[in-house]
């Protein structure tokens, strides 16, 4: 059975002033149709550099390497280069929803008009059929009064519901793969609570592939089926939400476990993990995480091992380096 | 009566609010006749949702918003000051002794200052030190204290990480040497595993140092870990407060129940057992009559959904208050 999306061996480098730096490095990841991944990580692990390489939307200076593949529906999106393949990717097969609203619609253009144009551009439909796509997505996303709401700017909304008009945007192309790039980091927790049974109903309804990015492991467990958990770059663990959650392996994803006020369990004091995320331009060599690793293995501390995920457990890959100090603590 | 630092007593905080030069001039009700007593050395809560009136309230206790009606009053050592009443010399003596931390440690921070004279500007400001030598040596005791290198002194704040860039904030909240502290979403701009480490750090200076906080957020699963007060705000009441433990184990008004429910846990079995709440909070400019969470409350009763009953905080065990609409 073929993946709906399928990244092999994706390494992502910028060059900069001050060097060349690896934003990504040998990631493999896949998505079926109807599965939520969920990739969770620090700020600055490369979470959405990796979404955004889906998309071919990161920045000129971005190198790929050769042996890299990003499989969408059997087609290598690495390979696109013209303007009409990739628009066939952009808005049309792969969706994003970002964390501020605000800064994702033209201020200045109503949102009807801004949802009207990507269904003309990605759609064989004139601009009334449009029209009510859209008003009928806006309803379906929970937007009282969705008539008016079409011909409002994105400051006449508040946060919650200028998120579901995001969402509402992003999905009335009816894309196959949706990337949600923290889609509800900024809003409230009721509000959170709201969108995330939103989305939850809508992959259900219509069956796409979902990579959704957060920091906040509690949201991950709310919605994914998988997940990866990326650090500096790497994914360091990978597989069922159940398994990592409750069975974690590597001491990144038990550091992050500890890191987590839990409101079950307020004994429990807060452990951070020590020291800084290293600049990526001093990547560690051998396991990216050794600089900060709490029980680190001899070998591992010199880094002379390599990274490589190895199955533990049907489904759940960890990093090689992370296996043995995950035993020692 | 004695161990209370702070006493807010009644305090309300309107601004004006005029849509265009024609239009009729009118009041948006922030924050509402709250009373809250601070204990001192105490870890004081105050979440609810954006638009509660949170940072308000916060920003009305330091005294840099204005106070519509009622008063705060600090109790020092040897004397009290009522904030409402306050002369310009009063108010320098105030400011060193009650700080405020900021929320985002990227803006809060002049990026043209190396990070010694970001802390030592508090002390040169309010003119507490004589001389350069008693500056440096005030900036390097709570640098330290603050876990900060000595040698990062000399660098630019955009040399640090965020959870290094907060810890310098912190060390010029506290140079001054400050009894109260307030500190306004101080963790939520932060990575998970630096926030731990923050919050320790605030809770092992307020021992060091005896400082008492009022901590603003909207996270509760933090709040409950290091407040031993907490209120729950919305739309400029608060609608329930008690002892941290009591009101987490123990909620008894709706919206705190939604607010619990809300958080994701972090148990993938345990799913989607929120209560919804639907719609989104009104506008402060014409609040609901009556209990304002009426409009929103998944099991409004006879009596509030007409909003008949008036906000109100009863005492429903010891130390444990709650809005009589709920209370009822």
């Amino acid at each position: 059975m073929s993946h709906l999306l399928e990244v092999k061996n994706l390494d992502v480098k910028f060059d900069t002033d001050e060097g060349r730096i690896t934003a990504v490095e040998n990631i493999s990841l896949s998505v079926d149709q109807g599965e939520v991944l969920g990739i969770v990580g620090e700020s600055g692990s490369g979470k959405s550099v990796t979404a955004k390489s889906i998309m071919k939307l990161n920045p000129g200076n971005t190198s790929y390497n050769e042996d890299a593949e990003i499989i969408l529906d059997n087609e290598n999106v690495l390979q696109f280069t013209s303007k009409q393949d990739l628009k066939k990717i952009r808005g049309g097969k792969v969706s994003m929803i970002f964390q501020e609203p605000m800064a994702s619609f033209a201020p200045a253009i109503k949102i009807g008009a801004q949802m009207v144009e990507q269904l003309l551009i990605h759609k064989n439909i004139n601009k009334e059929e449009a029209k009510s796509i859209s008003i009928n997505m806006l309803k379906r996303v929970g937007i009282a009064d969705a008539e008016k709401r079409f011909n409002q700017y994105a400051f006449e909304l508040s946060g919650g519901m200028r998120q579901r008009a995001m969402i509402a945007m992003a999905l009335s192309t009816m894309p196959k793969l949706l990337l949600a790039d923290e889609p509800t980091t900024a809003l409230d927790v009721t509000i959170q609570a709201q969108v995330i049974n939103l989305i939850k109903d809508i992959i259900k309804e219509y069956q796409m592939g979902v990579i959704f990015i957060t920091h906040d492991l509690g949201v991950i467990a709310q919605v994914a089926d998988h997940v990866a958990v990326m650090y500096l770059g790497s994914v360091v663990e990978k597989g069922p939400v159940n398994e990592i959650l409750k069975n974690p392996k590597h001491p990144y994803t038990k550091g992050l476990l500890q890191a987590l006020p839990d409101i079950n369990n307020l004994d429990a004091p807060l452990s951070p993990i020590p020291g800084n995320i290293p600049s990526p331009l001093d990547r560690p060599t051998g396991c990216v995480f050794r600089t900060r690793c709490p029980h680190h293995n001899p070998e591992g501390k010199d880094g002379k091992i390599e990274m490589k995920l190895i199955e533990v457990e049907p489904g759940h890959w960890v990093d090689q380096c992370g296996i043995q100090c995950g035993q020692n603590g | 009566m004695d161990d209370n630092l702070i006493s807010v007593n009644n305090v309300s905080v309107n601004f004006d609010y005029q849509e265009n030069f024609i239009s009729k001039k009118q009041k948006i009700h922030a924050v509402n006749n709250i009373n809250i007593k601070i204990k001192k050395g105490s870890f004081f809560g105050l979440v609810g949702e954006s638009g509660s009136g949170k940072t308000t309230l916060g920003r009305a206790i330091l005294g840099a918003n204005k106070i519509s009606s009622g008063n705060v009053i600090f109790h020092d050592d040897e004397r009290d000051y009522d904030l409402t009443d306050m002369n310009k010399q009063d108010l320098k003596e105030y400011r060193k002794k009650a700080q405020l931390i900021f929320q985002d440690p990227y803006a809060a921070l002049s990026p043209r200052m190396t990070v010694r004279d970001i802390i030592a500007e508090p002390l040169e400001v309010m003119k507490i030190t004589n001389s350069r030598q008693e500056t440096d040596e005030r900036v390097r005791d709570i640098a330290s204290k603050c876990r900060l290198n000595i040698e990062h002194l000399r660098r630019f704040p955009h040399a640090f990480s965020g959870g290094q860039r907060q810890r310098i904030s912190i060390a010029r909240a506290l140079v001054s040497n400050p009894k109260f502290i307030v500190a306004d979403e101080s963790v939520a701009a932060l990575d998970v595993s630096i926030q731990a480490d923050i919050l320790n750090l605030l809770k092992q200076l307020q021992t060091e140092l005896n400082l008492t906080y009022l901590f603003i957020s909207h996270d509760l699963s933090v709040v409950a870990h290091v407040c031993d007060v907490v209120a729950v705000m919305y739309l400029g009441h608060i609608v329930e407060m008690g002892p941290s433990r009591e009101l987490f184990k123990n909620p008894k008004h709706s919206y705190t129940k939604a607010l619990l429910s809300s958080i994701p846990s972090i148990d993938p079995e345990k799913r989607s057992e929120a209560i919804e709440l639907k719609g989104e909070i009104p506008s402060a400019l014409n609040p609901p009559p009556g209990c304002v969470f009426r409009t929103r409350c998944p099991n409004p009763g006879v009596d509030c959904k007409g909003g008949e009953i008036k906000m109100g905080l009863i005492e429903v065990e010891p130390g444990h208050w709650v809005d009589q609409c709920c209370a009822l």
